[in-house]
């Protein structure tokens, strides 16, 4: 089976993006309520992947063909934002068959659950996938209450 | 343009595939020069040598395979796309020089050149102009 990688007007996407908006109110992404500037292909771009293993979030997009200098990461509390652009190949004197490849600016601001450390933020960019590592605050990380038994 | 290829987009692939799990259609670019034509295609997650190309009876076929990226039972706080491997075929109806087709992967975009042959690039004809 062929599946379309980014097609916003079938029921099932509508109803994911329903469904996003449902769960937004727990996750909040800010970015979601605010109106696309600049949208490759989906309604806010990049779209995320994100989960959680032990004391460290990781948040990961795909973006082929963006490089490193163009993007600009940074985390404020639980707020990750994620900018970034990726430039039109001016070529002249040729005839497009086909143009499906978005090009612009792009920004998502993601509210995390938890408060990250955000000295300890590292990114990478390898074939095209952006991978972030987001290490919990130490306030945020979950204590082992000692239980003493009592006499 | 003199001679203006065409491409058209052939039926999902008939054959079945040895890989299991889910394919994605790839985003593309395809633009002429009078030199050939190019294709351009998003393949987020592919390595150089994980790309497959086809071209056969003038239907050109990408693949590109997309390797596990996450740990089983991983638990996602949002997850808006799957992965899956890259896919896409078109049928090109241009006199391709089958072998000088060429590709580069690098960040997750490949492109495919396809030199058309000698006989299919406009000639210039320059007119005389009589005595």
């Amino acid at each position: 089976m062929v599946f379309r990688r980014v097609n916003e007007f079938l029921p099932v996407a509508q109803l994911r993006d329903e469904m996003d908006r449902l769960v937004s109110d727990m996750f909040v992404p800010a970015a979601r309520r605010a109106p696309a500037r600049w949208a490759w292909n989906a309604p806010s771009f990049p779209a995320l992947n994100v989960w959680e293993e032990d004391d460290v979030i990781y948040a990961e997009a795909e973006m082929p063909g963006v490089k490193s200098e163009d993007l600009d990461i940074s985390v404020v509390g639980a707020d990750l934002t994620i900018r970034g652009r990726r430039g039109a190949d001016a070529r002249e004197g040729v005839a497009y068959h086909r143009q499906e490849r978005g090009t612009g600016e792009f920004n998502r601001v993601l509210r995390l659950p938890v408060e990250i450390d955000s000295a300890k933020v590292e990114a990478s960019l390898t074939d095209g996938v952006l991978l972030v590592k987001l290490p919990k605050a130490e306030s945020a990380k979950p204590k082992k209450i000692k239980v003493s038994t009592g006499p | 343009m003199a001679t203006q290829a065409s491409v058209t987009q052939s039926e999902p692939q008939t054959a079945e595939r040895t890989r299991g799990g889910r394919v994605y259609r790839a985003c593309v670019d395809i633009l002429e020069t009078p030199e050939g034509l190019t294709l351009i295609a998003d393949v987020p997650g592919v390595k150089s040598d994980a790309v497959d190309i086809d071209f056969e009876d003038g239907v050109l076929t990408i693949q590109g395979k997309v390797e596990p990226r996450y740990k089983e039972n991983v638990n996602f706080l949002l997850n808006e796309y799957g992965l899956g491997d890259f896919y896409r075929q078109f049928r090109i109806s241009e006199q391709v020089d089958v072998g000088r087709i060429h590709a580069e992967c690098t960040s997750g975009v490949l492109t495919v050149q396809l030199p058309k042959v000698e006989a299919a690039k406009p000639r210039k004809i320059a007119v005389k102009a009589a005595g």
